[in-house]
């Protein structure tokens, strides 16, 4: 079952197609990345997603049915890029006036973040301000916030940027439980080896347009480019031959790619036939950085200001 | 609605707990009223310094007219005294009346500056002594001028009474009118600039805190800004309500401890002199007095009007500084010519009641009372001296009209300019959002 369908939306500002023509659906349960460069119309996308902005054309369908944002957004739970708290308030206090915001009582509201904060380690923060908390400690008690209401679907944009390897494991861990349990996550970032570990599905944006979609390793298959590290102890006169080209040589490695409709035998085959051992054979898929890089490469870094004729 | 009434309580209870608010609320006050009653009783025991001063060479004129006391001044007339020995000789001055001309300048002699205060009572009494001498010449005694004087002061009083249409009169009392009208106006006139700038720096803190975008997921923009603004509202009403309990409790803890008489007495004593501290005492002594005056003011009309014109007031500027903090990014300078527009009017308003209050029925009085841009202001100080109900209702509902449509209108610009990042918006384009549809 979908979560979420959007359907030809589309939004238009003064100097700017920011989104122009996306549709997209996405699966219950499911870790979704929404890629793309800077500018390309994510967070346009996400705040429509959020209820923020309307669409200018096209509409969106939220569990199964037209998206009501006033009603909805309890479901919801956005992480922006740009984090925001209110610095002069005290911690405790700050996630329960978010968590009642999103429609909690107060009770069940204290009874969730207490639960939260003893699974993060942060019950001695309770009485201390926003202010008086590092980067990476204001940005836990964000996706705290964003989560706490049980949200159907949440949206966490750039959600590693500014913490150590031992907190961004300990919020990886967290998505994974919550996509277990039922919670839909939508990711938005540029740091493609996250994406590659955590997502299920991806959708590439690029100036407005859809490039890509669909799983990671569908994708990968579909961009690669018979691509095979061997490991063979190898000298020159031992490859000359029309089945591969050699892309790099090492002494006891490989990397070469085949030609002319040629299979993984037929590179077996040349090496058998020539009483060379094999210790290693395996495929190189590209990885999504160099898929988004191909992609994206060639399109002016950033956007140009167009006339837009709405 | 419910969301609005969270962030209202927010808005509300981090104000209220907030240090500056408990400090501005009661400091205030207490140091209004320790500033009036204290200068007065300052007034009154630091400057009646007991001085000794020895006379020479005196014509004849002075000896039996001079006035002498044993509490301020005494006027000792001895020869043996000069410039030189009149501290061995216990005097803190010397008067020499010696003169050299016609012109009738003298000299005092003493170690340390007479001050204002002492030269001006040695030049009174002079003047008296000199006056009481001519009217003996003329044969009239100074104390049956003093008591005719004292007869006629003040012996007839006006008291104004109008006459409304069914016929009744009722006293008016102008200057307690012109006070009331004035005190309400210039306090609606200084809380809509506090207020109303503590509404942008509390949508400015949203939007460079980024946090707007997390609340905007979360509630409209509009319910956000509404919240805001209703409860600095009650911030405001909250202040006003301890500021008039606490003035009222210290004016009597004041008149316990201070005398009316005391008051009174500074500031007679203070009547001839020049400067400040005179007006304090004067000032402290009417506030007693004036309690009598008051009760001929209708106050439960005027703190309904007041009340109602803070509020009405209050709501159709705070939109629009909600509005222009949302247009601002982190250079506060920004705000500074984006608030122009909007402070112009509210000076102007001021400037019309402060320089028309003794005409408050003249054409541009009632028609600043009408305009919601001058009303709350000017319609305070035309209330207490009367105004006919349908000007007050037209003003209203004007009023309540024109905050409807700032808010509509400001509420616009804020859904768009409270997530705009970058560089700050152009008139033109806070008018184009503003009347874009949705």
């Amino acid at each position: 079952m979908n979560i979420l369908e959007l359907h030809n939306l589309k939004k238009y500002f003064a100097t700017q197609k920011a989104v122009d023509d996306i549709s997209f659906e996405i699966k219950q349960g499911s870790i979704f990345g929404l890629l793309g460069p800077n500018g390309a119309g994510k967070t346009t996308l996400l705040r429509m997603i959020t209820g923020i902005f309307y669409p200018d054309q096209g509409h969106i369908i939220f569990n199964g049915q037209k998206y009501d944002p006033i009603n909805d957004v309890a479901y919801i739970g956005y992480m922006p890029e740009e984090r925001g708290l209110y610095k002069k308030m005290k911690i405790g206090e700050q996630a329960v006036y978010l968590a009642r915001l999103k429609g909690l009582s107060k009770a069940d509201a204290m009874h969730k973040i207490k639960e939260w904060f003893v699974k993060f380690e942060m019950q001695s923060w309770w009485n201390k301000k926003v202010e008086d908390l590092s980067k990476g400690m204001s940005q836990k008690l964000q996706f705290v916030t964003t989560v706490l209401h049980e949200p159907k679907l949440i949206i966490l944009d750039e959600p590693f940027s500014g913490l150590d390897p031992v907190n961004a494991n300990l919020i990886k861990d967290e998505i994974f439980n919550l996509a277990k349990k039922g919670s839909t996550i939508i990711f938005s970032t540029h740091r493609m080896e996250q994406v590659e570990e955590i997502c299920d599905h991806i959708v590439l944006v690029n100036k407005g347009h859809k490039i890509l979609d669909g799983t990671v390793g569908e994708i990968k298959n579909r961009f690669k480019e018979n691509i095979y590290r061997v490991g063979v102890n190898t000298n020159a006169e031992n490859l000359m031959t029309y089945i591969f080209e050699v892309i790099k040589h090492k002494p006891d490695q490989l990397l070469l790619k085949l030609q002319h409709d040629s299979t993984t035998n037929d590179v077996l085959k040349h090496f058998i036939n020539q009483n060379i051992p094999v210790h290693s054979f395996n495929e190189v898929l590209p990885s999504l950085n160099e898929i988004f890089i191909k992609l994206v490469e060639g399109t002016p870094e950033a956007r140009q200001f167009q006339q837009v004729n709405n | 609605m419910n969301k609005i009434s969270l962030i209202f309580q927010r808005e509300y209870i981090t104000r209220v707990r907030n240090k500056t608010f408990l400090l501005s609320t009661f400091l205030l006050p207490i140091v209004m009223i320790l500033f009036i009653f204290g200068s007065a009783f300052f007034a009154m025991s630091g400057k009646q310094k007991f001085k000794r001063v020895a006379v020479v060479n005196d014509p004849g004129i002075f000896k039996s007219n001079l006035k002498s006391d044993s509490t301020q001044m005494f006027f000792d007339f001895t020869s043996n005294v000069d410039s030189t020995n009149f501290t061995q000789k216990g005097y803190d001055a010397v008067l020499d009346l010696r003169s050299d001309s016609s012109a009738k300048k003298f000299v005092v002699h003493s170690k340390k500056q007479l001050g204002m205060d002492g030269k001006q009572m040695i030049e009174t009494r002079m003047d008296r002594a000199f006056e009481k001498k001519q009217l003996m010449l003329k044969g009239i005694e100074k104390e049956t001028l003093d008591s005719i004087s004292k007869q006629t002061a003040g012996m007839y009083k006006i008291e104004n009474r109008l006459t409304s249409e069914q016929g009744k009169s009722e006293q008016v009392n102008a200057a307690v009118n012109y006070g009331v009208g004035f005190g309400s106006g210039i306090l609606i006139y200084i809380t809509m600039f506090i207020f109303g700038a503590m509404v942008m720096r509390g949508v400015m803190e949203e939007k460079t805190n980024r946090i707007a975008e997390v609340m905007v997921s979360s509630v409209k923009p509009f319910q956000l800004m509404m919240g805001k603004i209703l409860g600095i509202a009650a911030v405001g009403l909250t202040q006003f309500a301890l500021w008039v309990t606490l003035i009222i409790v210290l004016m009597g803890v004041a008149k316990a401890f201070i005398p009316a008489e005391l008051v009174q007495q500074a500031g007679e004593a203070n009547k001839n002199m020049p400067g400040g501290m005179s007006g304090n005492s004067q000032m402290a002594m009417k506030m007693l007095e004036l309690e009598k005056d008051f009760s001929t003011v209708n106050w439960p009309l005027i703190i309904g009007c007041f009340i109602f014109y803070f509020l009405g007031g209050y709501l159709f500027y705070a939109s629009l500084f909600a509005a222009i903090g949302s247009v601002i990014n982190e250079d506060p300078q920004e705000a500074q010519s984006l608030m122009l527009p909007i402070t112009m009017p509210i000076i102007f308003g001021f400037i019309i009641l402060s320089s028309n209050l003794s005409t408050p029925d003249s054409t541009i009085m009632v028609w600043a009372s009408m305009i919601p841009f001058t009303s709350p202001i000017v319609m305070m100080g035309r209330v207490p001296s009367g105004v006919p109900w349908s000007h007050l209702i037209l003003s209203m509902s004007l009023l309540i009209a024109g905050f409807l449509f700032t808010t509509w209108l400001a509420g616009k610009i804020y859904r768009t300019g409270i997530l705009m990042y970058g560089k700050k918006a152009s008139w033109k384009e806070m008018f184009k959002w503003a009347f874009r549809k949705a």
